[in-house]
């Protein structure tokens, strides 16, 4: 009778959503590019998902505040700073998992497996077809020079993309060197840092600037939508450290009331069946070497890239943000 | 009014003395302070961040970027202040009392720039009037040169410009009731007394509208300084840029509730002093003897009225409007499915049983203030209302939070006295997403209603009382019908601001209740402004709905 | 007969801020009272905390023997069964007059209603308003409503508070007779609370003169005229200028006028310094007397005109005169004083 009064209790002032063979996602990769496999892997195994979606901070503070009561299972976002963060918070639990292990190359997931990368997104140069000319464009490093003076076009510094691109030249090149390197940056600005990389590249198409740096699948999408657009995309760093790589990527809560089942989910994530799919959906390159990349894709080109472990972006994003703000990159 | 000096209850102000003595505390005083501390709560959990001074983030903050972010700040909070109260006084003074070709249309087209989010306006403005946007690429190629000159859209003047677009609405539907209601002898007396039309607005009908258009002024500047969504748009760094890089940025969500902490502190002290400063000052209508006469514009003047508005609302509405359609338009076929009619009906809902939540407590609020008007309803009042000045994410962790802890201290106890643990029962709840709205919206719902219930003179209630009514049938006969116009502006601000809210929606949103709002966070945050502009623009006719039915009373109550 | 009101010693306001204070009243059924007094002297308050409006801090008042209102006992106002007409009428502006004057009957029937509405907009010359709007009627017709509808349900006693304070000076005395009339002839115990003497003579069979919160007389129009408990009722009721004098015997006083007698003795030893009253109708014009003096001022009233008389320098008398007597300012004239009731206060320095 206690129990049925105290339910009726839970009932009428709330309805929390309980289930033992659901599968609890917090998510903050957006829902249509997730959706579709999730609803790939319920039809296949009869195992249903319920997610919410969010921006990664408030899940991460959301999963810290629920404590033990979290429905969360399984932890999902953009950016190795935001995964890395997340271990670090300690929400994450350690996943043991040949599958995984084998499926993921060891720079792309967290040194103690905490985390997993399920898609890798480049970040490099993009450029205007009509005003550069064959080997003017070298490097990331090559950017900070006088020569690109008032060519040069910035998203916002407050975009993690890249803090984590500056945090990874941190660890390569030290404080002082990439301090340097984004002051030249910002000395180079035509015009003051865009809100996302789309209004990026249209600047340098429309002729305010000539190059900037952009994640490829921005590229890819607005080719989508305007393929007689003058702008191509450049590999930088070739000879040196390759292409700065990002991966978005997830993790088993340490709370985690399903911890078996979601676990499996994350496996079959990285699987060849879903890594084509989970890359493609948003013009992403697969993690899983065994996999290739979608066509479109594929036609950017082949390019070496970064093979530092990813964690360090979020490792050095503290560093690189208070880099950035002294450098007056806005 | 000869017994108003030393008569405490015709002019409540005048006990305001009581406030110093100690006197029991009534039923006013529970239940304003209970609705005080629904809304303390999560605010505790923001300033509860100074338990662990984040020393480091605030020296670096400090040393690089904080007094540019406090500069650019008071620069937005003054320009975008000035220009809501020109732009919707003067709006409100011509439509309620002027009359001009289109004046009927204008009364309530006006108003539709609020179902407009000003994300979303920030957006367009920047896609049609950027370098790369068809604006200038078509001067350019008219001109056949580069070097144009134009101004900066991506400025301080720009983000001003669409904040005051965005937000003027909340002055001019404020100021345009209260003008509506300004009784004809009042003014008419005034007439007689020598004033000329221009004296009449500036020394009668400004100052009796004073309270209703400092509320309305407060709404949008509570709504600036919490924005986060305009400003990103336009990369303009203001205190709130700095609060979302100290929990992004530096994860450190302790930073973030103390810089949070700090924006609250000072809004709480600006609103206690506006609100001390108007009570001196309280103006109970006159009888309402009928609408005053209105003011012909005749000819050009008439035609220029028209025509400028016109182009106000081309700006403000029209073209964002047609911008989002032709947009749509790309998606539709791959983007509507049934699912849509879940969001539309999820987003409705919400807004609905919020409205109607955070507007029964903003009246009770109401009621507090009148009639205990002493210092502690003043506090409690002010407190409840400073939701709405928090950046919408801070505050949604801080209702996440108090949730969670309710939840985890609920589960403790059951553990300790060996049942089974119940799970969460807030959190992730319908309840606990209403009662963020109600935390967040309260002063959305109090300002029109506070405004409205500070002209229903005294003697009419005691009227009724002394004719035999109880208190709860003078609630029902007297104050509701009266209150009706605050009531139904409460409603349709926050049932419209509901609708649009991101950042509480996206944290507590029950499994599967997604809305319209959710799916632009969804688009926008990867960039994807075309796909998003289907769930906006059914955003904005969703919108328009409240707005729709609002006017056709209001319009049908004035005929 | 017992009393329909009782106000025993109420106190009203906060500590000390008595706005009413040590204020005793009582009222017999059917009559008419009303409370005179300046602005701020808390007639309004006492009014108030008749009707259940404000609190009383000490004293009880009684209604038909029982008692409403205390520090521990404050029966709300809906069920007194005392009606209120408002200064500034109060009408309901979202309801017709009909619904206004109907609104103390909720339980009576639809039939009932229309019949209490219509009679009362009858005895108040109102019909034919039934279905306006009160800011559709002048302010007159807005007064004459908020009486009916304070009469409809039939109060025990009905307090009307400065009610014709909005109108102007000419509409203002019909309307405090029309409404006397309609409440005499329903016999209705009334108190009229008011800063304007010739309303509050009007509508009160007696009148009781407030100040800070006291009641300083309770009298009818005549004795508060001509005998004014308290230098304050001398001045504030109706017009006079006081002359100095000294006390020779118990009803005689020695004035630079000559001696006065009076008819009633006052106790002060021979010698006293004293003020008397001059009304101006104690104070005649008359050519003949050896008493001169200027015209200072004169006021033309009709019937009658008011002249200021100036003795000297520091002291001036007030006359009124039958208006055929046409003196002009600047004038010398004789005065000489004809005087009923001798007033006298103790001189103060």
């Amino acid at each position: 009778m206690k129990k049925y009064l105290l339910s009726l209790f839970a009932l009428v002032i709330a309805f929390p959503a309980y289930a033992a063979d659901t599968i609890t996602v917090y998510s903050a990769r957006k829902e249509h590019l997730i959706k579709p496999l999730f609803d790939a892997y319920t039809e296949k195994t009869g195992v249903k998902i319920q997610y919410i979606t969010d921006k990664a901070g408030p899940l991460l503070a959301r999963i810290k505040a629920e404590g033990r009561n979290t429905p969360a299972d399984l932890f999902m976002t953009v950016d190795a700073g935001n995964l890395w963060q997340a271990a670090e918070k300690g929400v994450l639990a350690v996943t043991d998992s040949k599958i995984l292990e084998t499926n993921i190359p060891v720079h792309l997931r967290d040194p103690e497996n905490r985390w997993f990368g399920l898609s890798v997104r480049a970040r490099t140069i993009v450029y205007s077809t009509e005003r550069i000319k064959d080997g003017e464009l070298t490097t990331y490093e090559d950017l900070a020079d006088a020569k690109w003076k008032g060519r040069l076009c910035l998203r916002t510094s407050k975009k993690v993309y890249n803090q984590s691109l500056v945090a990874m030249l941190i660890a390569r090149h030290g404080e002082e060197r990439t301090e340097q390197l984004v002051k030249g940056w910002v000395t180079n600005l035509a015009t003051a840092p865009f809100s996302n990389d789309t209004k990026t590249m249209e600047a340098i198409a429309a002729g305010q600037c000539d190059v900037g740096i952009v994640n490829t699948y921005y590229f890819g999408r607005l080719k989508k939508k305007k393929p007689e657009i003058k702008l191509a995309l450049f590999w930088p760093n070739q000879d040196s450290t390759g292409v700065h790589v990002n991966v978005s990527g997830a993790g088993v809560t340490k709370h985690a009331k399903n911890r078996d089942a979601a676990t499996k989910l994350l496996e079959w994530l990285s699987s060849p069946e879903a890594q084509g799919k989970f890359a493609s959906l948003n013009m992403e390159y697969p993690v899983n070497p065994a996999v290739e990349a979608d066509d479109v894709v594929k036609a950017w080109g082949e390019f070496k890239s970064d093979d530092l472990n990813v964690s360090s972006a979020g490792a050095m994003q503290t560093t690189a943000i208070k880099l950035m703000d002294r450098a007056g990159y806005r | 009014m000869q017994e108003s000096i030393l008569d405490p209850r015709s002019e409540p102000d005048n006990n305001r003395l009581a406030g110093f003595l100690p006197r029991k505390p009534n039923k006013w005083h529970y239940t304003s302070g209970a609705l005080a501390l629904l809304v303390a709560v999560p605010l505790l959990v923001v300033f509860s961040g100074w338990l662990k001074p984040e020393t480091e983030i605030w020296s670096h903050l400090a040393d690089t970027i904080l007094d540019q972010l406090v500069i650019n700040t008071i620069k937005l909070v003054v320009g975008v202040g000035i220009g809501v109260v020109i732009l919707g006084v003067s709006l409100a003074w011509l439509t309620a009392r002027c009359e001009f070709p289109g004046r009927k249309w204008f009364d309530w087209l006006l108003m539709l720039p609020m179902a407009m989010p000003a994300y979303v306006l920030a957006f367009v403005a920047i896609g049609l009037l950027d370098f790369s946007g068809p604006v200038q690429t078509a001067l350019r190629t008219w001109a056949g040169t580069s070097n144009i000159w134009f101004p900066e859209i991506r400025s301080t003047g720009g983000l001003i410009t669409v904040m005051v677009i965005a937000f003027y609405p909340y002055v001019y539907m404020m100021a345009r009731t209260a003008f509506i209601t300004q009784g004809r002898s009042t003014l008419e007396a005034a007439r007689m007394l020598g004033a000329g039309s221009y004296g009449v607005f500036w020394r009668i009908a400004l100052p009796m509208a004073r309270p209703a258009i400092a509320a309305g002024t407060t709404l949008a500047l509570m709504e600036t300084l919490a924005d986060f969504g305009t400003v990103a748009t336009f990369n303009y760094d203001t205190f709130t840029t700095a609060i979302y890089q100290a929990w992004f940025g530096f994860f450190s969500l302790q930073a973030a509730s103390q810089l949070a902490s700090i924006l609250l502190l000072l809004v709480f002290v600006s609103l206690m002093l506006e609100k001390s400063s108007r009570s001196k000052s309280k103006y109970h209508d006159s009888m309402r003897s009928g609408e005053p006469p209105r003011l012909h514009l005749s000819g050009w003047r008439g035609w220029t009225v028209s025509g400028l508005l016109a182009l106000l609302f081309l700006i403000a509405f029209l073209a964002p409007f047609i911008q989002l359609c032709l947009w749509s338009i790309e998606v539709i076929t791959t983007d509507f499915d049934e699912r849509y009619l879940g969001l539309l009906g999820h987003t409705l809902l919400l807004g609905a049983l919020a409205a109607t939540v955070t507007v029964i407590a903003g009246m009770v609020l109401g009621f507090a203030r009148r009639f205990q008007p002493d210092r502690t309803t003043l506090v409690t009042t002010s407190l409840a209302t400073l939701g709405y000045a928090l950046p919408g994410s801070v505050l949604a962790v801080g209702i996440m939070v108090a949730a969670s802890g309710f939840d985890n201290g609920i589960n403790n106890l059951f553990e300790s006295i060996g049942l089974d643990m119940p799970g969460q029962i807030l959190g992730g709840s319908l309840l606990a997403l209403v009662l963020a709205y109600v935390i967040r919206f309260m002063a959305v719902a109090f300002g029109p209603i506070e405004t409205v219930l500070s002209r229903i003179r005294p003697s009419l209630p005691e009227a009724a009382r002394s004719l035999g009514a109880t208190s709860s049938q003078t609630l029902k006969a007297i104050y509701l019908p009266l209150l009706r116009p605050g009531l139904m502006t409460g409603l349709l601000l926050v049932m419209v601001d509901t609708m649009k809210e991101m950042p509480a929606t996206l944290l507590m949103r029950p499994f599967g209740w997604d809305t319209l709002a959710v799916r632009i966070y969804e688009m926008t945050s990867e960039g994807e402004w075309e796909r998003a502009a289907l769930p906006a623009i059914t955003l904005v006719f969703a919108g328009l709905i409240p707005v729709v039915l609002l006017t056709r009373r209001s319009l049908k109550r004035l005929k | 007969m017992e009393n329909l009101l009782e106000i025993e010693k109420i106190h009203c306001g906060y500590e000390g801020h008595d706005v009413v204070d040590d204020f005793d009243l009582s009222l017999a059924p059917g009559t008419m009272i009303s409370l005179l007094g300046p602005s701020g002297c808390g007639k309004t308050t006492v009014l108030r905390a008749i009707a259940g409006f404000e609190p009383v801090s000490s004293g009880k008042i009684h209604l038909d023997g029982r008692t409403v209102s205390s520090p521990k006992i404050r029966v709300s106002p809906e069920r007194r069964r005392v009606g209120m007409v408002f200064q500034d009428y109060a009408l309901f502006p979202h309801l017709d007059i009909a619904a206004n004057i109907a609104f103390g009957l909720p339980r009576e029937s639809a039939a009932e209603k229309k019949r209490i509405t219509d009679r009362m907009l009858e005895l108040v010359g109102m019909e034919g308003f039934a279905h306006r709007y009160p800011d559709e009627l002048s302010g007159g017709q807005q007064q004459r409503v908020a009486v009916a509808r304070a009469l409809a349900p039939e109060p025990r006693l009905l307090l009307l508070d400065e009610p014709f304070s909005n109108l102007d000076t000419e509409l203002r005395e019909r309307l405090a007779i029309d409404v006397r009339d309609m409440l005499k002839e329903q016999n209705m115990a009334a108190i009229f609370v008011t800063h304007d003497q010739n309303e509050a003579f009007v509508m009160g069979d007696r009148t009781g003169v407030i100040h800070n919160g006291r009641i300083l007389q309770f009298d009818t129009a005549f004795n508060l005229y001509h005998e004014p408990a308290n230098r304050f009722v001398a001045d504030f009721i109706g017009h006079g200028r006081f002359l100095q004098g000294e006390m020779l015997g118990p009803d005689k006083v020695q004035t630079r006028l000559g001696i006065l007698h009076g008819n009633r003795a006052y106790p002060w030893d021979k010698g006293t310094k004293v003020d008397i009253l001059l009304r101006p109708d104690d104070v005649l014009i008359d050519e003949d007397s050896p008493i001169r003096c200027f015209i200072q001022e004169k006021a033309f009233r009709g019937a009658d005109t008011m002249y200021t008389v100036g003795m000297n320098i520091d002291s001036e008398l007030l006359s009124l005169m039958p208006s055929r007597f046409d003196y002009k300012v600047g004038d010398e004239v004789g005065i000489e004083i004809d005087i009923d009731h001798l007033v006298l206060f103790r001189h103060q320095s």
